[in-house]
């Protein structure tokens, strides 16, 4: 009962992983699912609707190509419709992952290690997602590479003054950080696979892929500092990402846009968002995967506990942008505000409070955060509230500004849609593939949760 | 010089305990080419096999110290350098709209350095390594938990080794082939 005490840190508390798994079995259950498990009909008829929704996407973006960003719904003034609103939407979702992984290491959170691979994953997929965006809405999409710093005929550099320009490093750096995160945490794992694989094919791609680990304590010294250190260094990274999302915002003029609580907000919105993922995915995961005993009740209950904790900190942003609209006498802010509130698009905008302000307080209810389905669908709310909190932000703000004269009306257009939907099927069909190639939960370090893991000192 | 045909003697253990108390008693006992093998990082177990040096922090600070620089001065030369343009009336070296980018590439230059950096350190990627060539040693990667003590080492001697290694009290001994 001692060991049993230990690892649950609390007795009130589910346990991070149920007891009576060994080193050997743990191992077994999770590369099974790579190794022996076979593709049931279920995950061919998601990855095929997944990957037709992908097919989609390309089809949208091609005839985009074709024809211009003219078939989307922008026009002056909104430039930045669907484009911007999904960029936002999708790099959010990706900062649970690095949250996860970096910010929840640091704070020695040891649930988070059966959760992190996937939230890594989840990361990459979603920022890779983003990248589709801010690349086709340029106009001249094949001038894309204008965007770094190359030596050109023309002699001319970026402007590094611009934050669009500060978006572009940030963002790409986050893509590549969290791409080596991901796979530095694969390591061991992959060697476990090639050690058990018994396919001589697939041996030779996770042999390759483990790079020859063999486990050295060495290796692993050096293997945890540099681990360590990653974490320390994403941590700041994360933050630092959204909060250059929001200076696109908020260094502009534009009333809606201009306010400085928008980087600390954007930052607890994309948490927020990005663990309703989280969880809109490890719920059915776990079910179909039978590993309710790897990410158990507590998992489930700490991530709407961040949920909870994160929507508060979005709610006061709203707060405080409405009292600043209100309290600084700015005859624009306040406007913006009537006009949220009242104006053509006060739909969207009710929805946005209902959705992230209202039902998420049924979190509080602990029979709530500990139920699956609940759980799934308040997640889901979250996800539809804090897509219409970037589309308030993105076209709202825009579509009425200074002068009455250039006011002017947004709707999307059924390419807009189905651009976005694509990147849902594309973030979809990346996820089908990765729960069956790679081990999706991190097996070394779900081996270091095990009581017989632990070594007593003289 | 003459290639050695045996790479070292194997030792088998069942828990992470054994391992640890195995690795100090043969440190101790005076080898000290020797290394441990485990399934997952087991804490002080680098420094009982006599590791103290780990030059993954070195190498970060290096990397981020120069992404830092690479991202600051790059900015400076192409704004206020080699193509100064006038916008918005703002000065060609306008550091505060510097920083962040600056910042960007410090985590970046770290990041890769961190990662490539361990890699480096430890000699990775190397496909094929001797202590593959022990079958068990596939375990290694998922329940078991090894000590090799290398024939390079001065006190390596077939007999008296296994002899030691055999006082130990391992699940199995091998002899591994380079």
């Amino acid at each position: 009962m001692d060991e049993q005490y230990k690892i649950t840190g609390d007795a009130q508390q589910a346990p991070v992983i149920e007891p009576g798994y060994t080193f050997g079995t743990v191992t077994e259950k999770i590369s099974a699912i790579v190794l022996t498990r076979p593709a049931s009909n279920g995950w061919f008829l998601g990855f095929g609707i997944a990957f037709m929704m992908t097919m989609m996407m390309l089809f949208a973006i091609g005839y985009l190509f074709l024809k211009g960003i003219g078939i989307w719904g922008v026009t002056i003034p909104i430039g930045w419709g669907f484009a911007i609103v999904n960029f936002v939407w999708w790099i959010g979702i990706g900062h649970a992952g690095t949250l996860i992984s970096a910010i929840l290491l640091l704070l020695r959170q040891s649930w988070r290690n059966s959760i992190n691979r996937f939230a890594e994953a989840m990361t990459l997929f979603a920022v890779a997602c983003a990248g589709v965006f801010p690349a086709i809405h340029i106009g001249r999409p094949w001038l894309a590479y204008w965007l770094f710093p190359y030596p050109s005929t023309m002699g001319v550099w970026p402007q590094f003054r611009s934050p669009l320009m500060w978006d572009v490093f940030a963002v790409s750096t986050y893509a590549t950080t969290s791409a080596l995160f991901w796979f530095i945490g694969l390591i061991p794992d992959l060697a476990t696979l090639r050690d058990r694989a018994t396919h001589p094919a697939a041996r030779m791609i996770y042999g390759m892929l483990s790079m020859g680990w063999r486990g050295s304590a060495r290796h692993w010294h050096r293997y945890e500092t540099a681990y360590l250190l990653l974490a320390g260094i994403a941590t700041p990274l994360v933050l630092s990402v959204h909060t250059v999302v929001s200076f696109d915002f908020a260094v502009g003029i534009v009333p809606g846009w201009h306010t400085t609580i928008f980087p600390p907000y954007f930052v607890a919105g994309a948490i927020y968002s990005g663990f309703a993922m989280v969880l809109m995915l490890a719920i059915p995961i776990r079910k179909i995967y039978g590993l309710e005993d790897f990410i158990t009740e507590r998992h489930l209950q700490n991530s709407a506990k961040v949920m909870l904790a994160t929507g508060l900190i979005v709610a006061y942003g709203y707060g405080i942008e409405a009292f600043m609209g209100w309290y600084s006498g700015d005859r624009y802010d306040a406007f913006t505000l009537w006009n949220r509130l009242h104006g053509p698009y006060a739909i969207p905008y009710w929805s946005l409070l209902i959705c992230n302000i209202f039902v998420p307080q049924v979190l509080w209810i602990r029979k709530l955060r500990t139920s699956p389905i609940a759980l799934f669908f308040i997640s889901g709310v979250i996800l539809v509230g804090m897509w219409l909190e970037r589309f308030i932000i993105v076209v709202v703000s825009l579509h009425r500004d200074f002068l009455t004269s250039s006011w002017g009306m947004y709707y999307p257009t059924r390419w807009d849609w189905m651009t976005y939907i694509g990147t849902i099927g594309m973030f979809l069909a990346a996820i089908f593939l990765f729960v069956r190639l790679l081990p999706m939960i991190s097996i070394f370090e779900m081996r270091t949760l095990l009581p017989e893991a632990e070594v007593k000192g003289e | 010089m003459k290639r050695e045909r045996i790479y070292g003697m194997m030792a088998e253990f069942d828990s992470a305990q054994a391992l640890v108390d195995a690795a100090k008693r043969t440190h101790q006992a005076g080898y000290n080419k020797i290394d441990a093998y485990s399934p997952f990082p087991i804490e002080g177990l680098a420094e009982e096999i006599g590791f103290h040096r780990d030059e993954v922090p070195l190498v970060v600070l290096i990397g981020g110290i120069i992404g830092g620089c690479t991202g600051y001065l790059m900015q400076y030369w192409m704004a206020a350098v080699d193509y100064p343009l006038n916008i918005g009336g703002k000065p060609p070296h306008s550091w505060p709209a510097f920083i962040v980018i600056t910042f960007e590439m410090t985590i970046l230059f770290a990041a890769i350095s961190a990662v490539f950096g361990m890699l480096a350190l430890n000699g990775l990627p190397m496909p094929y390594h001797p202590v593959f060539n022990v079958p068990r040693f596939a375990l290694a990667s998922k329940d078991r938990f090894f000590l090799i003590v290398f024939s390079s080492d001065k006190k390596y001697d077939p007999t008296r080794t296994r002899e030691f290694l055999e006082s130990l009290q391992p699940r199995s001994l091998s002899e591994v082939p380079s």
